[in-house]
């Protein structure tokens, strides 16, 4: 059986299909925004504070305190996964602790604490980036056609 | 001894002589606390995996359940049982610690009545005087193995299911005292197209009514002959259903005779979701809760239809629907 024919469901299914969604409550998606929207905001104020920190008492400029700035928060993702805080702080924030470093260190920490039971190379080490391993290599994959792009409208005389 | 298409009639009667249910910390703070035999405050449960500790779950459970009815292991002759790991170590790791012939079964969260249905069986048919039949499940063990890691922070729909942690254990005897088996209907694997495994609810729905419907047809049964219908894992949302769907069919079940293990197993404040999931939840609410009230004379005819999902992490990433199963065991008194 192709695929395409597995997809294709029978009307039976498909009238089901909708019987089963009238009774499925929906995500509260509003509540859902206006959680992330906060949550996000708090996190990203707080990175704000220290990157003024770091700015103002260590002596870093703008672009040179993004480092120690992100290390901070990484390590307190770090740490709240471990302790068992994080996954209840997203049921709540939901995209909110999801989208900013945070969600990033969380995936990996979280992946690795799973994995300690099948020992430290096959299972923390070889499946730390589990969930994280997709988004790096989409991450240096997409990165690279933009900078294509990038020396492409240069080189023919762009901006 | 079968009746209908997919029922088999125990003429025997084999009695449940003692069942145990064994539970985890988040149990023991559910509304059903009082009806587990041992209750652990740990999730670890002293172990150094969470594999190994739903393994020892289990083997509570049977030593329990075969201690209570004054036997000793040597006894049973048969020990069935399932779990939700990959390749039922659960099971099998435990049927290696009490060294008894064993039949592993799979069946997703139906594996409970499975292993109910098949060794009563095994009883009736005088294949063996006893038989042990035992299902198991571990929160974490499976998050880990079927969705995401248990720290991982990820927004659950309100659809999700909590995983339970516990191991129920009944043992099966052609002698004895106690509640009865006297009926047992086999599901068909029923799949009507849905593929959200945060919503398995209304994946099986369809399943369950399946099994009721057929169950009642055929014996010939009203759903008022019994006292108490359960279905064993479908939640709140999936219950809902069920009960949509057989009023759909035809078939009125009185709404205070007809439950759900998921929705009985924890309390309204805690944050389960639509409630309870996995062999454990159908296993600890039938072997506990269930038959401590048919003792009482509280329940003198009930129904369980334990329902599974037979989905791998695998097929749900092939993009597969969820094939479901439900097995119905009727017990009395």
């Amino acid at each position: 059986m192709s695929n395409k024919k597995i997809k294709k469901l029978t009307p039976t299914q498909q009238e089901y299909k909708k019987f089963a969604k009238d009774r499925v409550p929906k995500r509260p998606v509003l509540l859902n925004s206006i959680r992330a929207f906060i949550a996000g905001g708090i996190i990203c104020t707080i990175g704000q504070g220290l990157q003024w920190m770091f700015m103002t008492y260590f002596g870093f400029t703008e672009i040179t305190a993004g480092n120690p700035t992100v290390a901070v928060l990484i390590i307190i993702s770090v740490l709240l996964t471990g302790f068992g805080v994080y996954d209840h702080i997203a049921q709540w924030a939901g995209a909110g602790t999801a989208v900013p470093v945070t969600g990033f260190a969380n995936t990996v920490a979280s992946a690795a604490i799973e994995h300690r039971t099948e020992g430290y190379v096959l299972g923390v080490g070889g499946n730390m980036f589990k969930l994280a391993g997709s988004v790096i290599a989409y991450g240096v994959f997409s990165a690279f056609v933009v900078a294509l792009i990038k020396i492409t409208i240069k080189a023919l005389g762009g901006i | 001894m079968l009746k209908g298409h997919q029922t088999w009639v125990f003429d025997t009667k084999p009695v449940i002589r003692a069942s145990a249910a064994v539970g985890g910390p988040f149990e023991a703070k559910g509304a059903l606390a009082d009806d587990f035999d041992i209750l652990h405050e740990d999730v670890w449960l002293g172990q150094d995996s969470f594999e190994k500790a739903e393994k020892k779950m289990l083997e509570q459970a049977c030593e329990k359940a075969i201690d209570k009815a004054g036997m000793k292991k040597e006894d049973v002759q048969f020990f069935l049982s399932g779990d939700l790991m990959n390749q039922i170590i659960s099971s099998s790791f435990a049927a290696r610690t009490l060294g008894r012939p064993y039949l592993g079964l799979f069946g997703a969260c139906s594996s409970s009545m499975e292993g109910l249905a098949l060794a009563a069986l095994i009883v009736n048919s005088k294949a063996a005087e006893n038989a042990l039949a035992a299902a198991s499940s571990h929160n974490v063990a499976a998050e880990k193995q079927f969705r995401y890691p248990t720290e991982y922070g990820s927004q659950k729909p309100p659809t999700a299911q909590w995983t339970v942690t516990g191991a129920g254990a009944a043992l099966v005897s052609q002698k004895g005292e106690g509640p009865r088996v006297t009926s047992a209907t086999i599901g068909r694997v029923i799949d009507m197209g849905l593929s959200d495994p945060f919503n398995m609810g209304a994946a099986m729905a369809p399943a369950a009514v399946d099994t009721i419907q057929t169950h009642l047809r055929d014996l010939n049964r009203d759903p008022n002959y019994y006292d108490l219908i359960a279905t064993g894992d479908l939640g709140s949302i999936g219950h809902e259903i069920t009960g949509d769907l057989l009023d759909k069919h035809g078939i009125k079940i009185p709404p205070e005779i007809f439950t759900d293990c998921g929705i009985l197993i924890y309390k309204k404040e805690q944050p389960v979701l639509a409630g309870g999931s996995g062999c454990g939840c159908s296993a600890t609410v039938a072997y506990g809760h269930f038959l401590n009230r048919m003792r009482k004379g509280e329940l003198k005819r009930l129904l369980i239809v334990a329902t599974g999902a037979l989905m791998s992490p695998i097929s749900y990433q092939q993009k597969e629907t969820i094939p479901c199963i439900a097995h119905a065991v009727s017990i009395e008194m």
